[in-house]
């Protein structure tokens, strides 16, 4: 018997395309950087020590804060006191003679210290803020905001695209009238005006901010997976699944979302650079993250207040916002390139 | 045409209707009204919960929701926005056009800026595909592209208004401006104008000029620019009258469609700037809970957006004929 030459699949191809654009790696690569440093900032800074042996007893208080990002894990391992006292400041009580493993960065996010607006020196990498507290720290530990908001908006965004969008693209008739006009009238309000009106009546909080950009931005999500299941639903596996008396669910969600996944990844690409840069400007209006938790977007805020006296705290949340925003839309157009039938041939 | 027109104009009313609906919607069922922010500065509990009922009642916001929303729209219907609920309680019309030209001059200003520069730009980096002056333009502007506009202005504002003390960033006039002549007035109004309109312009343009660049490279293919360079046609008649003219009609709907985005997109830079415009007026109605005045905006801007993409469509039925409508 005959076997079938083995093709690439439409991921593969993707893929294969993708990784020998140079610019989508690029993004890609940073990306992954940003994940590992939000996964790993305990161990990058932090005020307390990541392996010490004090007072008779071995202690890892930075690498459990590192197992504590994984959920649910509180319960199982917890650091030993003194370390898990609040006011304990290990870095006076460690002596000299215990054997200490120090992170990177002794600073911890939120550590305040009588050492305010100090410019970069050999303990302080970025300086300190208007509260002593050390900006290299907050850089590392905004990150994970950073890389939340992206993640859990677009989450919220694709699922409400993705769902009103295929229902609107394959059953037609009054339901898709329905939902593209109520997509047509949330599209008519600029986001960010409609972001902040929801917000203001919330508690300021980063989970809010998740929410709500997330309930704002899912219509042009929408929009693309509408068109996608118009254009595939009469393909001739859609037929046939039709034909073999598929239900309807089975058919969208196993037969057609797997094949509209693409175009649809591309807007989620882009939209999380989007909600990054949402977030920060959130964050610097004094809506998003509040203090003393650090987030990008309000330790620009404090640069902005202090610009006249600090000057070096501009560049720190500025650069790292740009290369976030700038990576996200690296690999989103990277992923157009690599899925755009047009250039298929080459 | 007519009927074409009719038809979108006709649509277009259950759409307003709709962005009337969010907007009530969004804003009243929200936890939190005006009556609570001033009522909750009075310390005594029992004198606030007083203060409240009666805020309450002299706001109307004791009455049910649909009431107060049909009542909303019977008078929005004739652009009557009602008095702001903040202290002063002045006419949220008379607020936003005092705020008006602010964000109008700097959104017209950029715009035209955007075009003046995107449309020789990307004629010439069209033109001449993959040459030197579309690698250079094409990486530069792909980079100004990437810096958020926000982000920008910060470092923009530490180098050119603190650092080398050029040009004023806060607010639209020095605090001297009453005492100046008519001429250093002037001076005084673009010096304010320089920053902010960088800010508001430079990611734009890099769009609009993919958006020429890509459009004459798409005329490029079609025959009759075959035909007029074989019929010997010299380049820049090719470039300009067969070329050019083309791509002028997506164009204008991109002009349609960046106006309000412009009038909407404005909070952070506006806030940044200390610019007395639309975007500020908002940011401050919602620290107030001012309910009219950000119902208000955002009908207005939702509204803008609407228009600008109906007139879009319109335009590109009028300025391309091979366009038909039934």
């Amino acid at each position: 018997m005959s076997k079938a030459p083995a093709g690439r699949s439409l991921g593969r191809i993707a893929w294969d395309s993708f990784r020998r654009n140079k610019r989508g790696m690029a993004g890609l690569l940073f990306i992954l950087l940003m994940a590992a440093t939000a996964f790993f900032s305990p161990l990058l800074a932090n005020r307390q020590p990541i392996v010490c042996h004090y007072q008779g007893q071995w202690h890892f208080p930075a690498l459990i804060e590192v197992v504590h990002n994984v959920p649910f894990t509180k319960h199982f391992i917890d650091k030993k006191p003194p370390f898990s006292q609040v006011t304990f400041n290990a870095k006076q009580s460690i002596s000299e003679s215990d054997f200490t493993v120090w992170p990177l960065i002794r600073f911890g996010p939120t550590e305040t210290s009588y050492s305010s607006l100090q410019p970069p020196d050999s303990q302080h990498w970025m300086g300190t803020d208007q509260n002593g507290r050390d900006i290299a720290a907050r850089i590392i530990y905004g990150t994970i905001v950073s890389l939340q908001v992206g993640v859990v908006s677009m989450g919220i965004a694709a699922l409400l695209g993705i769902v009103l969008g295929a229902l609107a693209g394959y059953f037609g008739g009054w339901i898709d009238i329905s939902i593209s006009r109520v997509i047509e009238i949330v599209q008519c309000f600029p986001t960010f005006f409609l972001i902040l009106s929801i917000l203001a009546w919330l508690e300021p909080s980063i989970i809010n901010v998740m929410i709500v950009i997330g309930l704002t931005s899912w219509t042009s999500i929408a929009r693309y997976a509408r068109g996608e299941f118009i254009r595939l639903q009469n393909e001739d596996y859609v037929v046939a699944a039709k034909s073999l008396g598929c239900s309807s669910g089975r058919i969208m969600f196993i037969h057609l979302l797997p094949n509209s996944v693409a175009p649809v990844l591309v807007t989620i690409t882009f939209g999380i650079a989007y909600a990054i840069l949402a977030e920060a400007g959130l964050s610097w209006l004094g809506f998003g993250v509040q203090q003393p938790d650090p987030s990008w977007g309000n330790i620009l805020r404090e640069a902005y207040d202090s610009i006249r006296s600090a000057s070096y705290m501009v560049y720190p949340p500025c650069v790292a916002i740009f290369l976030a925003v700038l990576s996200y839309n690296l690999v989103g157009d990277a992923l157009r390139d690599a899925i755009d039938p047009r250039l298929a041939g080459e | 045409m007519l009927a074409y027109t009719l038809r979108r104009l006709l649509l277009a009313i259950p759409t307003l209707f709709g962005i009337s609906l969010v907007t009530f919607v969004v804003i009243n069922l929200a936890p939190g009204d005006p009556a609570s922010v001033r009522a909750d500065s009075v310390m005594d509990p029992r004198v606030s919960a007083r203060v409240y009922d009666q805020l309450r009642e002299y706001y109307g916001l004791d009455r049910p929701l649909h009431v107060r929303y049909l009542d909303w729209l019977r008078r929005i219907v004739t652009f009557d926005f009602g008095n702001s609920m903040t202290p002063d309680a002045r006419k949220v019309s008379t607020k936003i056009m005092e705020r008006l030209p602010a964000t109008l001059s700097l959104a017209l200003l950029s715009l035209a800026l955007g075009f003046a520069l995107a449309i020789p730009i990307g004629i010439l980096s069209g033109a001449y595909r993959n040459g030197w002056f579309d690698t250079i333009s094409s990486t530069i502007l792909y980079a100004l592209y990437a810096v958020p506009s926000y982000v920008m202005a910060i470092p923009l504002i530490l180098w050119v208004s603190i650092e080398l003390d050029l040009l004023p960033f806060q607010g639209m006039v020095s605090d001297n401006y009453a005492t100046l002549s008519t001429s250093g007035k002037i001076l005084d109004l673009a010096q304010h104008y320089i920053l902010i309109t960088f800010c508001f312009t430079y990611g734009a343009l890099a769009y609009q000029t993919r958006f020429v660049r890509q459009n004459l490279l798409e005329v490029f293919k079609q025959d009759y620019i075959l035909t007029a360079r074989a019929k010997g046609v010299d380049e820049a008649t090719v470039i300009i009258k067969h070329g050019f003219r083309n791509t002028l009609i997506p164009l204008v709907t991109l002009f349609g469609l960046t106006f309000p985005q412009i009038l909407g997109g404005s909070v952070i830079l506006e806030v940044m700037f200390n610019w007395p415009g639309i975007g500020r007026l908002f940011f401050e109605s919602i620290l107030q809970r001012d309910y009219p005045t950000i119902m208000a905006l955002s009908f207005i801007t939702a509204m803008l957006v609407l228009l600008g993409t109906l007139i879009a469509d319109l335009l590109y039925a009028v300025v391309d004929p091979r366009v038909r409508y039934e």
